[in-house]
């Protein structure tokens, strides 16, 4: 007890103590090094085709980076949104009625679908790891099963023509130019999510609610913190958002292919950790999820900008992965080590 | 700190009034039944010292006068009434707050921000209105300096506090929140002796400000400090119920350290 450590030593260790931090810096480093490694990064066009890239993950990542700080994993976050245009497109084509109705009752499934992988972990104590696990495979084996039953192949069938359309793709995949860069919608979208999201996980009630439910369930429960509904809520919000991508990418290229969507769930799961959110809940922040969706983006698209094998691209996702986790560990034990006395 | 507490309590406390009465209360855990016929009686401005080794039921009649699990056997009532808590939001509500020795509060956050949790206070009723955050880092910090506690920064995570005073951040947070009725459950047991006289001092100051402490410990020395009344419990079961009038400390100590269980191994170990 004779070593005293300071906890949070001025300036420069409180802003280390920030989550996002690490991840602003690596995000600077990736950005200088593309500038410098491929030239076709560097212009105006190619930022927002990395933003539109970056949107694509960055959307359903707010909604995991916050269900991980309330400590919890979503697995199907991936698949699910091929399952949101799968059944809006197919349920459309089959009944012939109009997009609003099946984009409506998507909604509605997905939600469902959030609802019960919450009510499932909750209600069982089983780890959330394993339950949308299974929700997953469930998840994975359905979009292709019922798209075979109901089209005859693999793909959804083309619903450009049938009513809605035009004004949900309005909504969820259309861009416009600004001189001459195209700007996505979803990148709107997803600013707006990470500005949502980082207003309620600073500034609400529920917020506190979500770091308190992650780091200290029981402590949470015992002062009359909601902690069912707390995590139900939050698993609901990352299928909520699966729902968006998945009307994104409907609404976008007409057709859907049903194993689309496979593997996605851990490039949020990776968004989120290398944003300096805590694995085990309890500790994170919108800003570094966001920043760790636009590293992904960057590097996705700076290795073909820079004309180098796409393959690395994942064995690039994976150091950042270590890395990250690496700072979280070290950010964690600065921020608990008691003061002795 | 005395002041404090005194301002903080329900001015309509009267000592001695019951604030929780249990009558042949009892727990079964589907076929175990970890409680049974207990009587007990919190009263304002009183200590109810309950002690017991481990496993003799602490933990579950905590569980019950704290909300977490309902009681299964006899009646609880609360100011009169006779209640059953489906969830410790609800025991909050009629003003039973409890502290626990590990669940006190979430280390990764900030100090205010676990001083307040649980009853934040918003700009407004709707789902996402702000928190009026300046307002509790201002509150937070002035309550725990008028207590003694005196923290580097308001801003930093609970964790990096000491055991003790992170024991009466909670305590002195639900003393804030205008608990009636204060359940500790083992707060002076991970301490050494000076955090420990800390806390008890706490004990004896949310006493004298009117409130009903349930204090739960192992030790008799600390429950005989502070105590007014003294139930120890065995297996499930009450094996003494005496005011602080009718019992003395050698007799607390004596029935805790296994009382004729004691004086039987003595025997067989023969030395």
């Amino acid at each position: 007890m004779t070593q005293s450590v300071r906890a949070v030593p001025g300036l420069s260790g409180r802003l280390l103590a920030r989550p996002e931090v690490g991840a602003l810096v690596a995000a600077a480093l990736i950005f200088v090094f593309f500038l410098a490694a491929a030239p076709a990064f560097r212009s105006a066009e190619s930022f927002f085709t990395v933003l539109y890239q970056s949107s694509t993950i960055g959307i359903v990542a707010v909604g995991v980076g916050m269900l991980m700080i309330g400590g919890e994993f979503d697995l199907s976050a991936g698949v699910i949104t091929t399952t949101a245009g799968l059944v809006n497109s197919m349920f459309c084509w089959y009944f012939g009625v109009n997009l609003w109705i099946g984009a409506l009752l998507s909604l509605a499934f997905c939600l469902l679908v959030g609802f019960l992988n919450g009510y499932l972990v909750m209600r069982t104590g089983i780890p959330s790891f394993l339950i949308t696990l299974g929700t997953f495979f469930v998840l994975q084996g359905a979009n292709l099963g019922v798209t075979k039953l109901v089209t005859g192949s693999v793909s959804s069938t083309d619903i450009s023509r049938i009513d809605g359309f035009d004004s949900l793709g309005a909504i969820f995949a259309s861009s416009f130019k600004v001189g001459p860069v195209t700007v996505w919608i979803t990148v709107i979208w997803w600013i707006l999510f990470v500005a949502l999201s980082a207003w309620i996980l600073q500034r609400t009630r529920i917020g506190n609610w979500f770091f308190a439910v992650g780091g200290a369930p029981d402590s949470a429960r015992a002062v009359g913190v909601p902690v069912v509904r707390s995590k139900i809520g939050l698993f609901m919000t990352v299928s909520f958002l699966g729902w968006f991508v998945g009307m994104h990418t409907l609404y976008r290229f007409n057709t859907l292919q049903a194993g689309n969507g496979v593997g996605n769930e851990f490039l949020y799961i990776i968004a989120a950790v290398v944003g300096g959110t805590l694995l085990t809940g309890g500790f994170g922040n919108a800003t570094g999820v966001a920043i760790g969706a636009f590293i992904f983006g960057m590097t996705s698209l700076g290795i073909v900008y820079a004309g180098w094998d796409p393959n690395w691209f994942k064995a690039f996702l994976g150091v950042m992965l270590l890395l990250a986790v690496l700072v979280n560990l070290y950010v964690k034990r600065m921020s608990t080590t008691r003061k002795a006395g | 700190m005395t002041d404090t507490l005194a301002n903080h309590a329900d001015g309509g406390l009267r000592r001695g009034e019951p604030l929780i009465e249990m009558a042949g209360v009892g727990k079964a855990y589907g076929a175990v039944r970890a409680l049974r016929g207990i009587d007990l009686r919190v009263g304002a401005g009183e200590v109810t010292c309950v002690l017991g080794d481990n496993g003799a039921g602490k933990s579950t009649l905590i569980k019950i006068m704290s909300g977490l699990h309902p009681h299964t056997e006899g009646t609880l009532k609360v100011d009169g009434r006779e209640t059953t808590f489906a969830s410790p939001r609800e025991a909050l509500s009629h003003g039973i707050a409890t502290v626990y020795q590990d669940l006190a509060v979430v280390p990764l956050m900030e100090v205010w921000r676990n001083f307040f949790l649980g009853a934040e206070l918003t700009a407004g009723r709707f789902p996402l209105a702000g928190l009026r955050i300046r307002e509790m880092r201002r509150i937070a910090d002035e309550e725990l300096r008028k207590m003694g506690i005196v923290v580097n920064d308001i801003n930093q995570p609970i964790g990096t506090l000491s055991g003790g005073q992170r024991q009466c951040v909670a305590i002195a947070r639900a003393v804030y929140f205008g608990a009636r009725v204060l359940i500790l459950d083992e707060p002076t047991a991970a301490l050494g002796v000076k955090q420990s006289g800390v806390v008890l001092r706490y004990v004896a100051a949310a006493r004298d400000a009117g409130l009903g402490v349930v204090f739960i410990t192992h030790n008799p020395h600390h429950a005989y400090l502070v105590g007014d009344h003294f139930i120890i419990l065995k297996l499930g079961a009450t094996v003494l119920d005496r005011a602080r009038a009718e019992v003395s400390l050698d007799e607390l100590t004596a029935q805790m350290a296994g009382g004729d269980e004691l004086a039987e191994l003595s025997h067989e170990l023969g030395r």
